[in-house]
């Protein structure tokens, strides 16, 4: 495959550097609102005397809360060739459940970086892993997680990338 | 091994809650589809949920700007609704492992179907996996996001 000069040695190196640590605190309000969201009726998320009767023994977030524990900035800022963003999708590894009371810190970093030309013309396909750590330590869960940046750099947005994530 | 499913801790489901055990599934069985008629409200509060403001999601002048016919809904909320699909069928004795999903098309907010089918079932390690094929798509019955998810269920003779 012929090395694309879209992706430059700076962008190269951003792979394997971490995100600065977020460190989200999951209360039972966040689990309620992120639940109602996304329309979720499950006990284990709003029920206490239920989930602790459950085979899970208390209250827990739906898998997918994570989503919303987003990870902080990167050292430094990543030098986006386009302007337009897509969410290609995501790969999700559940470990352990999150509980109300949890505190969850949010690590992401770059894996991979390359180029494909499809109908949107040439697009920078990003893969980044994300791991979520409890306060006892441990994984409770990852997200591998591919973007997808394509379009001319728009002098209107300042460089913000406009689309969808 | 799921920190959940540990041999002899089982315990009885409470309520609504129900056990899925491992023995009574097999491949090729489907998982009760979950139907979702999304409306901007929902785009907006899961966006105050989730923390994607993106306008796209709710402001339709935006989308429009962007080529789209109206405002489209967010990724991450269509990979919760399969999410809650798998964990409505797997109930709270069982815990999905992985769960992927690719977001092939743009969904506007017409009626949506979350489908899930059985592919494969093994043991390992002691534990019971579940293989899963996951499908959401629109009002033309057009899949816009498959996905996949392998799940773990308490096994009887565990």
């Amino acid at each position: 495959m012929p090395e694309s000069s879209t992706i430059t040695e700076e962008m190269r190196s951003h792979i394997g550097v971490e995100s600065t640590p977020a460190t989200y605190e999951v209360s039972r309000w966040d689990i309620g609102r992120f639940a109602c969201a996304i329309g979720d009726d499950n006990p284990l998320y709003a029920d206490e005397v239920a989930a602790r009767e459950s085979a899970i023994g208390g209250m827990i977030a739906p898998p997918t809360i994570l989503r919303s524990f987003l990870p902080g900035a990167s050292p430094k800022p990543f030098p986006e060739p386009f302007a337009h963003i897509l969410d290609a999708g995501s790969n999700y590894r559940f470990f352990h459940p999150v509980r109300v009371g949890d505190s969850i810190t949010v690590v992401r970093s770059l894996k991979e970086l390359f180029t494909k030309t499809g109908r949107l013309g040439e697009m920078l396909f990003k893969v980044q892993e994300i791991t979520y750590t409890n306060q006892l330590g441990q994984v409770v869960a990852t997200q591998e997680t591919t973007t997808i940046t394509f379009g001319e750099p728009d002098p209107e947005s300042g460089g913000t990338l406009v689309g969808t994530v | 091994m799921s920190p959940r499913l540990k041999s002899g801790q089982h315990k009885p489901s409470a309520g609504k809650l129900k056990t899925l055990w491992f023995e009574d599934v097999s491949e090729g069985d489907e998982l009760p589809p979950l139907a979702i008629n999304p409306d901007t409200r929902q785009l907006v509060m899961y966006a105050g949920a989730s923390g994607d403001f993106q306008p796209i999601h709710y402001d339709k002048d935006v989308a429009q700007k962007a080529g789209h016919d109206a405002v489209i809904i967010h990724g991450a909320l269509k990979s919760a609704w399969l999410a809650q699909m798998v964990t409505d069928w797997i109930g709270d004795s069982g815990w999905m492992r992985e769960f992927s999903v690719q977001y092939r098309g743009i969904d506007y907010l017409d009626r949506k179907i979350c489908r899930g089918r059985v592919t494969g079932t093994r043991t390992e390690d002691g534990a019971g996996l579940v293989e899963l094929e996951l499908a959401l798509e629109d009002e033309a019955g057009e899949v816009t996001t498959p996905g996949k998810a392998v799940v773990e269920l308490p096994r009887r003779d565990a």
